[in-house]
């Protein structure tokens, strides 16, 4: 099952690698990882993806939490949470194809952040179905390149 | 006053009460070896860093202190890591300390550059690259503090060259607060109730205690709890001394190459207690029927180690003698529940114990290593410090040498690291210069790390190594023999050196033992030389270490010799 995991961290350099290895080296997988420092600058905060059954994630949890660098781990999967993830994906736009990607566009509420003669680029920001889903419809028309920032979480107040 | 980088490092070494290091010089760490010069800290130079860093375990796992050793950048620092990683393997507290080029100079390929930092991160409990000197007492602090607490483990700390010569303040840290690294100590108080409910039900209980006894000083504790509860004990290759060998509830060492009456006990029990150990594939065999029929309670300090291998009912984390003792507290008050049923399984463990016990042929001509380990065991003082090398050498002493007290085995067990009982057996000298402390190798495995002939020789340091010599690679051969139809690929040894030369050649005293009746002998004159000596015994080149359990087998299902052996055997009484 995929996990969303809220990891605090030094913000320290090493860290990352330290996390990274971890991962590697117990052959856990991770489908995606963001990094950026919180409000207090000492710490960063990693929302990691990672998928396995619930022996293998209480072993991903475990094993970060015995990193010195760690400060906190938390498993937001099974809780209240809002993720967003933003992708920036390049569409082959051919004359025929133009008002429909446009369109599809319109209704995932996606930004245009490049045109030329013979392509688009999205902006498209929401939870990983939504983004999942707009990249399954602009498919078809061509997707030149797609760069995602991976999944960010954060969660909700009770 | 402002000091040196280097002359800080040797002012925090002493703080943290260092009495001797294990090391070896090198282009970046001049200015440490010229602040060390006359300052007081013991140093000890050895002949390859790799038994730097072994010595330095070998004495952290004789007295529960940190070990200390260093090295130089790149191809110094290299060398330790296999050291590093023996010690990470079983939980030991060391502090690597590693030269390395100058800051301004790391990433471009300097000369003896190597990112050790990044080499070791999966070996290591932490790490630190010091940026600046004023930041070395802090490093050091909390490099001793987070090697020696919780779960121990080693501790690198890189020091670049610049940051050595640079200047700056001492100012040891009153206290070191980290805040992602809050080991626990105290086990969860309803577990431990719960522990005490599943004892008071259960028939067959079993405890399978680890190197955590040791590490955690709960031998007393451990004693009295089986005592109490009348609960038989095995403990793994490193637990061994843990508790005492020659206690009526002691069953011997389980798993690969542990006794009939442990395994059995085991694969049979209703109820194990896992006290300080962590369920390694040598111990199980095929997890899936490693105590079938067991509640498993687990009590650890490290939760990782919590179904890892094997799912656990019962954990309680935390460390191991705080919680045997407030388990002992417990009871107290509480008459130990015992019945008919208990009585019968202690019986039958016993009848275990006798049906198949430990053995080898005792008639045979040739010498047998299992009988000079047995008279070794026999005639050393009580608190011989024995380390081994990999291999046969090291299953047969854990066999047949009674370890009596805690930290009187130093073997590397995680790892298995050919190499190690020699400069471990150093370390362990140096700690305790009184003590006899002896090695028993392989002949294999000494010529590994046999260069410290010339630092023992230089300390006359009083190292005994006995090497067991068979001309093989003992273990590897004995595998080929039951798995490989006996097809010795690269495993004979036959072009050994000749290792009494080899020791008076170093100004080492030799032994040769080569006639069963001369093994007392042997032995004794060993052991009442006042300097380091290297015994070279001609054993039984075919023997086998058993019973076994062949990996991915259960438990249960151990073999008891080669089947060719015991053709043989029967042919001749035909
Ligand atoms: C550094 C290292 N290399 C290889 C091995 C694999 N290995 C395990 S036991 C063994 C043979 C050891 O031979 P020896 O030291 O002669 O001991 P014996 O088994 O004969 O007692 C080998 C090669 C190892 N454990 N460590």
């Amino acid at each position: 099952m995929r996990h969303t995991i809220s990891v605090t961290v030094e913000n320290k350099s090493g860290v990352l690698a330290r996390v990274a290895g971890l991962f590697s080296g117990r052959g856990f997988n991770i489908e995606s990882l963001s990094v950026g420092e919180t409000l207090d600058p000492t710490i960063s905060r990693m929302t990691i993806v990672t998928r396995g059954d619930d022996r293998i994630i209480e072993q991903v949890i475990k094993q970060l939490r015995k990193l010195i660098d760690v400060i906190k781990v938390s498993d937001l999967t099974g809780t209240s949470f809002v993720e967003r993830e933003l992708i920036l994906i390049k569409v082959k736009a051919r004359e025929s194809g133009r008002a429909e990607i446009l369109r599809i566009n319109d209704i995932f509420r996606g930004k245009i952040v490049d045109v030329s003669p013979a392509t688009f680029t999205f902006l498209v920001t929401g939870d990983q179905d939504k983004t999942e889903a707009f990249i399954r419809l602009v498919r078809p028309f061509g997707i030149l390149e797609i760069v995602r920032t991976g999944k960010v979480a954060i969660a909700r107040e009770v | 006053m402002q000091m040196s980088g280097a002359q800080i490092l040797v002012q925090a070494l002493k703080d943290e009460d260092v009495q001797i290091m294990f090391g070896y010089p090198g282009g970046v760490l001049l200015d440490f070896y010229n602040a060390l010069f006359g300052s007081g800290l013991r140093h000890v130079m050895t002949r390859h860093e790799q038994a730097a860093a072994h010595a330095a375990d070998g004495y952290a796992r004789a007295t529960g202190r940190v070990g200390v050793c260093m090295a130089t950048s790149g191809p110094g620092a290299t060398n330790l890591v296999t050291g590093i990683t023996t010690a990470y393997m079983d939980s030991i507290p060391m502090v690597a300390l590693t030269g390395q080029v100058a800051s301004y100079m790391i990433g471009g390929d300097a000369f003896q550059e190597a990112d050790i930092i990044g080499i070791t991160r999966p070996v290591t409990k932490h790490s630190y690259l010091v940026r600046k000197t004023e930041d070395i007492p802090q490093i050091i602090r909390e490099a001793f503090y987070i090697a020696s607490t919780g779960r121990p483990g080693p501790v690198v700390v890189d020091l670049p060259k610049d940051i050595l010569s640079g200047k700056g303040k001492y100012l040891r840290p009153e206290k070191v607060e980290i805040r992602g690294y809050r080991p626990s100590v105290n086990g969860h108080k309803g577990q431990i109730k719960r522990v005490l409910s599943e004892l008071r039900k259960c028939k067959k209980p079993v405890i399978y205690a680890g190197g955590g006894i040791i590490i955690s000083g709960a031998t007393r504790e451990l004693v009295l709890f089986a005592e109490r509860n009348k609960i038989p004990v095995t403990t793994t290759l490193l637990g061994l001394g843990g508790f005492p060998g020659d206690h009526p509830l002691f069953m011997g060492m389980l798993g690969m190459h542990g006794t009939y009456q442990a395994n059995m006990a085991i694969h049979s029990s209703d109820l194990l207690l896992a006290i300080g150990a962590r369920f390694d594939d040598r111990v199980t065999g095929n997890v899936s029927k490693f105590a079938p029929e067991a509640k498993v309670v687990h009590i650890d300090i490290d939760p990782s180690a919590i179904s890892k291998n094997v799912a656990v009912h019962l954990p309680v984390v935390g460390d191991i003698r705080e919680i045997l003792s407030n388990l002992n507290a417990q009871q107290e008050d509480e008459e130990p529940v015992w019945n008919e049923i208990r009585e019968s399984w202690l019986e039958r463990v016993a009848y275990w114990g006798q049906e198949k016990p430990l053995d080898y042929d005792r008639t045979s001509s040739s010498i047998k290593p299992q009988h000079v380990i047995e008279r070794l065991s026999e005639l050393c003082p009580d608190d011989t410090i024995i380390t081994t090398e990999v291999g046969q050498n090291q299953m047969w002493t854990a066999q047949f040498f009674r370890f009596r007290h805690p930290r009187t085995l130093l073997s590397s067990g995680g790892l298995g690291t050919m190499g190690y009982g020699f400069p471990a057996a150093m370390g362990a000298q140096f700690a305790f210069p009184d003590r006899l402390v002896v090695d028993i190798a392989g002949d294999g495995s000494i010529q590994m790390n046999i260069q410290e002939l010339a630092t023992v020789a230089q300390h006359n340091l009083p190292v005994k190594i006995l090497i067991l010599n068979n001309c093989f690679l003992g273990m590897v051969r004995q595998w080929q023999e039951l798995f490989y139809e006996a097809r010795y690929s690269s495993t004979c040894l036959a072009s050994n050196p000749n290792f009494v030369k080899i020791a008076e050649a170093y100004g080492v005293k030799g032994i040769l033992i080569d006639r069963k009746e001369d093994v007392d002998a042997g032995l004794v004159e060993m052991m009442k030389h006042k300097g380091p000596v290297v015994v070279n015994c001609l054993v039984d080149r075919e023997e086998g270490v058993f019973p076994m359990v062949p990996a991915g087998a259960a438990t249960n299902e151990m073999i008891f010799g080669s089947r060719k052996k015991q053709e043989k055997k029967l042919r001749a009484v035909k």
